[in-house]
């Protein structure tokens, strides 16, 4: 009975990743039916759709469940690591420090490459500063983790006011988008597949492992689980998928704490299930809130991390709602 | 040579001695209690013996190798342990709880092996649980969910069984139904992780509690701590006398005999 429930969630979860490809593919301001985007993609025939499909929307709609995809794994992750339900992949300061190093390369005029790598650099420093202060001590407690985590990102929160109260007006503007979360500068290849892939295939091997920590530090360590050993895997794994994510497309919120969330309240708390699951509706919630991001006031682009605060909002409290009536 | 070396352990919190050189070998198949006043260090013995807290001198062996050499996994395919605080109330059915106690023996990667389940069932069996299978975790009653961290244990087939304060939450019925499905777990030949009886070992056990009554009719040996860091061990019977008992639970405890079980209660 169990098994149905969840191969039925499986089918549903593939279903809805089809779907939202679809839509964002059909999605913009040039208008295509469904046969117009299928005979495309099979038999090129009109030069302008191919090249809008094949050089626009595809590799945007990647870029985005991407994105969406390995902040769902981080979420999930950072959960277990931290034991928290409040932990998302952006707790600890990683965003906080991308964000610093993303708003210095745009105040001197960076973009594109740059931009990118400045926000990766930034995101590195702040798990480096966090895991070396945390560190400190002989014993790796995650009460400790948790605050260091939080102060360093409260002291980026001060950087990053800093740098928005200074900047001209111009710059804020694309200041905003990149805090709020924005794939339209987005730039995904294949370093990024690897990244997601080897965070799925990694995560899985200690499924099993995560299933037990999830339980508690003493039960874990009572059934044989290298708890320390396990954590800093966790929290570096973690931490390089958000960086990742981070640098893609800004620091998006809501995915990585609500997808694996919904996913546990809809019975999805086996970890060998809840990590390929929250990829497929990370990244397909990620692709429709970008879809939407661009489209509902077209020709302007909203931030793509409103979208999904707004769509996500309500979705969460609706399955909240439903699972604690039950 | 002994399951279970302790050697010359002490064992301190912060400046509050618990117990100094504690020297106990602990046999094959034998049945120990572990006794003294809320307090006195009970638990942090068994974690001690877990490798979860470092001694402060000393060290403890099992099959000759001292614990820290062991590594987790190995070890928790030996050592089981019903901890004092029970199973976590996380939103779980009963047969996904007993199934984590398979972890340790856990061969394949991703599928749940038929072999584990079947354990796992045999686990639920032995405690009545059966029925409760689908059911999830925070809609049991106390007992029941005592009983199902028991199977959970059972599940994991350890060699040597730590038991911490086993009792508490639980009312007379349930006391005794959980103590029969030890006992005759304990009775039984130790299985190899198939499942499959090797040889005619017997597992052992050792079970912190501050019920006396209880180590009195359950165990053949017993540490009683005495709480400033002293400690005495031995069979039941020389352990367990009013005098003893008195001294270390600060308290005057009698002690009537009615056929061969002798109960103890406070004057």
């Amino acid at each position: 009975m169990i098994a149905t429930k969840q191969s039925l969630l499986l089918v549903l979860l593939v279903l809805l990743t089809i779907v939202s490809i679809l839509f964002s593919l059909l999605s913009g301001s040039v208008e295509l039916t469904l046969i117009q985007l299928l005979s495309e993609l099979s038999q090129p025939q009109n030069e302008l759709h191919s090249q809008i499909i094949h050089e626009i929307r595809i590799p945007r709609t990647i870029a985005a469940f991407i994105t969406g995809g390995l902040l769902a794994l981080a979420g999930a992750i950072m959960q277990v690591l931290l034991r928290n339900p409040l932990a998302d992949p952006y707790i600890l300061g990683i965003s906080g420090g991308a964000a610093v190093g993303a708003l210095s390369a745009i105040l001197i005029g960076a973009s594109g490459w740059w931009l990118s790598n400045a926000a990766f650099a930034g995101a590195l420093a702040s798990v480096a500063i966090v895991f070396g202060i945390a560190n400190r001590f002989d014993s790796w407690s995650v009460t400790r983790l948790l605050l260091t985590g939080v102060v360093v990102s409260a002291g980026w929160g001060a950087v990053i006011n800093i740098l928005l109260t200074t900047s001209s007006s111009n710059n804020v503007q694309s200041m905003l988008f990149w805090l709020m979360g924005d794939l339209s500068q987005s730039n995904v290849g294949g370093s990024h597949y690897l990244l997601l892939a080897a965070g799925l295939i990694g995560g899985l091997i200690v499924s099993r492992s995560l299933n037990v920590l999830m339980r508690g530090e003493l039960v874990a360590v009572s059934l044989g689980v290298n708890v320390n050993g396990l954590r800093i895997a966790l929290y570096f794994s973690a931490s390089l998928l958000t960086a990742t994510a981070v640098t893609i497309a800004g620091s998006v919120g809501f995915v990585g704490l609500v997808i694996p969330h919904m996913l546990r309240l809809m019975g999805a708390r086996d970890h060998r299930l809840l990590l390929p699951y929250s990829i497929l509706l990370g990244g397909s919630f990620l692709v429709v809130a970008d879809s939407l991001a661009r489209t509902l006031i077209a020709p302007q682009q909203l931030p793509v991390g409103v979208v999904t605060a707004v769509i996500g909002v309500p979705t969460f409290l609706f399955i909240l709602r439903s699972t604690i009536t039950k | 040579m002994p399951i279970l070396a302790i050697d010359s352990l002490t064992l301190a919190i912060q400046d509050k001695l618990l117990v100094k050189n504690l020297t106990v070998n602990i046999d094959e198949g034998q049945r120990w209690g572990l006794l003294g006043k809320n307090g006195v260090g009970k638990t942090t013995l068994l974690h001690s013996i877990l490798g979860i807290f470092t001694p402060n001198a000393g060290e403890v062996k099992f099959q000759g190798e001292n614990i820290s050499d062991i590594s987790r996994q190995e070890l928790a395919k030996n050592l089981g342990i019903l901890f004092q605080q029970g199973i976590s109330t996380l939103p779980a059915t009963v047969m996904e709880t007993v199934l984590l106690g398979r972890h340790p023996h856990v061969q394949t990667l991703l599928r749940d092996d038929p072999q584990d389940l079947a354990i796992a069932l045999d686990a639920l069996k032995e405690l009545g649980l059966e029925e409760l299978i689908h059911r999830q975790v925070d809609s049991l009653s106390g007992g029941e969910r005592q009983r199902l961290a028991l199977a959970m244990l059972f599940a994991q087939m350890p060699t040597f069984f730590l038991l911490d304060e086993p009792n508490n939450h639980l009312d007379i019925a349930y006391q005794v139904k959980f103590l029969e499905a030890l006992n005759d777990r304990l009775n039984q030949p130790i299985k190899n992780h198939a499942s499959k009886v090797t040889s005619a070992r017997k597992a052992s056990l050792l079970i912190a509690t501050h019920d006396i009554n209880l180590a009195s009719r359950f165990c053949d040996n017993i540490i009683l701590m005495m709480g400033n860091g002293e400690w005495i061990s031995g069979t039941n019977i020389e352990v367990l006398s009013s005098a003893n008992l008195s001294r270390s639970y600060d308290c005057a405890i009698e002690m009537i005999e009615s056929g061969t079980n002798r109960w103890f209660y406070p004057r």
